[in-house]
């Protein structure tokens, strides 16, 4: 890596030439001025925002406290321990697991599939990219209302279509067996229209002359399609996984209005989980110790999977 | 002249912030309330108070019940917050004592407070000082429709034990008609059914033995049973298809819609249903029928024991004063009898019952005054870490996630974790 050492020198430069460090050239005085200059207001900012916070919730994961008044009754790491001994709890981790496994195995490949196909300035290809992209715009309280509606076992979508065929309509939601499935069917529509469009302006600044060589070697559209154009489209693909993680990770305001982790916990993501319980309940340490877990899950995800899969990104 | 102009000047000033200093009591008032009937008379109560006090604001303000309770302590620590809030009395009413959020008007009421029912004052006194004041006391029992009950030939009448209705039940059920709508979303529809069988198989020592941890506190033989029993009636598959989805106020419209032949209800409902019908008409006086919630064989509670709730206003830390005395005009007997009249409320102010002019509603005063002990909501009494708990357990034993032992022990658990 060049050093940027050409790039700075109008700043102090001047002072430099009689510096101890002038030596090492006018870099390091540049560099620390912009150090000074430019840290402060992010570091105050990361600060409050986002280390302040946290440190807060594992301060109050360690208190029994309803949120009245300051905590004081402290009882180390007993909120932990609450945690992990309620079922709902991985119930709620389970589900986070199944939607990142619905969100790799269903939705990334069927948003590729259509970005392949809508790539190409087809006749028609805008229209219809716009119409997948279309439940992403839309915001997830509302994607949530509309398919509560959809599912209602009485007057809903689904219950007409069951009575078309002249059976008993199912209550989707309201079942602990397809609560789960009908909230991950919700997630797929709102979502691979979000990762279709990063593919699509993946695809289309892909390097033409590439896949063009392949063709004059006589590979097949199969062939180039798995030998050249997947693998130009990885850097991609490795990104819209990371956000299909990190989004079913966090996933929360599908949730609420859907089921609102129901029945019987059996759709609680770890964040609905953290609000019905820390929230509702007013158990404000035990609702930062689930809090702090998720955070630390997430955190390792992210660290991990940056070291290992987007290392050059 | 120039002097007298600017001491004219400043007078004039001088008035007009007098007048800006009066005009600047705000009380803010949070409620919870849906029926819009109700609202509009509290709305003119709001007014008339305003235009007898000038100066004075009654700014009504409101959260729907499941919202109002998950904010409600951020609400309380903000520095904006409303000046009489709604409550359910019990636990939950105790945590904000502690914590210190709430006024204490002992003063501001003595006197006044003579004119309200004893009981239902007491549910808003803790150590002898009063935090807030009741409004209005409500009964759980089961609101029926007489068609269909009728059509199954069950005659509500006669359902006086547990056994009465299971079997009221599969009649109901034999005749094709849904036998009870519940709007377990909610959760805490389903938890009168576990907590109205607690008080007729243990009454009230088991309840008060449970709470100091005695006899295994929540875990112990009286709870188990009546989550056993309450398995006996989900067994029969008594509820709405999809009764796990339903809101609460959608399976009161449900049955006010004429669908489902009996619903377990506060008995507010009554009226309410009305309001959260399709047709907004629901059914009418003539169609409806009540039946207490049954007794238990061999069970200690009395059968004239009742669950319901003891609900009323709280003034807020650092209330202007106006508040109190908005409160005090608010719960007078002329106010509680208009809504007594309306069949809004059973009034809390001595003498407003004369008020109450509908079979129904008298019904109901006659029974809590009957009623040596009033329970009050277990979700309520208990606080919410674990009157939660209650809610979740009623809801996943309906749903058959847990078993009545298991249910039992969740609440204990809970219990003793405590807040």
């Amino acid at each position: 890596m060049a050093r940027p050492v050409a790039s700075v020198p109008a700043m102090g430069g001047a002072k430099t030439s009689f510096s101890p460090l002038a030596l090492r050239g006018p870099s390091w005085d540049g560099r620390f001025t912009v150090l000074i200059l430019f840290l402060p207001p992010a570091l105050l900012l990361f600060t409050l925002f986002v280390v302040l916070p946290i440190g807060e919730a594992a301060w109050y994961s360690g208190f029994n406290w309803n949120g009245f008044g300051k905590p004081t009754n402290w009882i180390g790491f007993d909120n932990y321990r609450f945690v992990l001994e309620t079922r709902a709890f991985w119930l709620a981790l389970r589900n986070n697991g199944l939607i990142i496994a619905v969100s790799l195995a269903v939705q990334l490949p069927l948003a590729l599939a259509l970005a392949l196909m809508l790539a190409e300035r087809l006749r028609g290809a805008v229209a219809l990219r716009m119409l997948f992209f279309m439940p992403y715009i839309l915001a997830e309280i509302a994607t949530g209302l509309i398919f509560s509606f959809v599912y209602d076992g009485d007057y809903g979508l689904v219950a007409s279509i069951w009575h078309a065929f002249g059976a008993e309509p199912p209550h989707l939601l309201a079942s602990t067996d397809t609560a789960m499935l009908a909230v991950l069917i919700v997630i797929v529509w709102k979502y691979f229209g979000f990762h279709m469009m990063l593919f699509i302006a993946a695809l289309q600044s892909l390097d033409k002359s590439l896949i063009e060589a392949a063709r004059i070697d006589g590979a097949t559209r199969t062939q180039t399609l798995r030998h050249v154009v997947i693998p130009l489209l990885y850097p991609t693909i490795r990104l819209s996984v990371f956000f299909a993680i990190v989004g079913s990770l966090q996933l929360f305001d599908l949730v609420m209005p859907l089921t609102r982790g129901g029945p019987a916990d059996s759709s609680n993501t770890m964040v609905s989980f953290l609000y019905n319980n820390g929230i509702s309940r007013m158990r404000v340490g035990y609702g930062s110790a689930i809090g702090v877990i998720l955070f630390a899950i997430c955190v390792t995800f992210a660290f991990t999977y940056k070291r290992w899969f987007m290392r050059d990104e | 002249m120039r002097l007298l102009e600017k001491l004219g000047l400043a007078a004039a000033a001088c008035l007009l912030m007098a007048n800006v200093a009066i005009a600047d009591t705000t009380v803010k008032w949070l409620h919870i309330e849906v029926n819009p009937a109700q609202v509009k008379i509290w709305e003119e109560v709001a007014r008339a108070y305003e235009a007898s006090h000038p100066g004075v604001k009654i700014e009504m303000q409101f959260l729907e019940n499941e919202a109002y309770k998950a904010k409600l302590p951020t609400i309380l620590q903000s520095k904006d917050r409303p000046n009489i809030i709604y409550s359910w009395a019990g636990g939950v009413l105790e945590t904000q004592i502690e914590a210190g959020v709430l006024d204490d008007i002992t003063d501001q009421v003595k006197g006044y407070s003579d004119s309200l029912t004893p009981a239902a004052l007491a549910a808003f006194t803790s150590n002898g000082r009063i935090y807030g004041l009741p409004i209005a006391l409500s009964q759980v029992g089961f609101l029926c429709n007489k068609e269909l009950m009728a059509k199954a030939k069950v005659d509500p009448a006669g359902i006086k034990t547990w056994d009465d209705l299971l079997a009221a039940v599969k009649m109901l059920k034999a005749a094709a008609v849904t036998p009870i709508v519940v709007g377990g979303a909610d959760k805490w529809p389903l938890h009168f059914y576990w907590t109205h069988l607690a008080v007729r198989i243990g009454g009230k020592s088991a309840f008060d033995a449970a709470v100091r941890g005695e006899n295994g506190g929540f875990a112990g033989e009286t709870f188990q049973k009546s989550g056993e029993l309450f398995k006996q009636l989900i067994d029969l598959q008594p509820f709405q298809n999809g009764f796990l989805g339903f809101k609460n106020p959608q399976a009161v419209g449900y049955f006010g819609d004429g669908k489902a032949a009996m619903t377990l209800a506060i008995s507010t409902v009554y009226n309410l249903q009305r309001a959260l019908a399709a047709d907004k008409v629901g059914l009418s006086e003539d169609k409806i029928c009540w039946f207490d919630f049954p007794v238990v064989a061999g069970g200690k509670g009395a059968p004239t024991d009742t669950l319901g709730g003891i609900t009323g206003w709280l003034i807020t830390k650092d209330s202007p004063k106006e508040a109190v005395d908005f409160l005090k005009y608010f719960i007078s007997k002329d106010v509680q009898t208009r809504l007594a009249a309306g069949n809004f409320i059973i009034p809390v102010v001595q003498g407003a019952d004369a008020g109450l002019n509908n079979s129904f509603m008298k019904l109901i005063a006659a029974n809590l005054a009957k009623s040596n002990y009033h329970q009050n909501f277990y979700d309520q009494s208990l606080g919410p870490s674990v009157g939660r708990v209650v809610n979740d357990v009623s809801a996943e034993i309906a749903g058959g996630s847990m078993t009545p032992q298991e249910a039992a022990k969740a609440i204990e658990a809970a219990r003793k974790q405590g807040n």
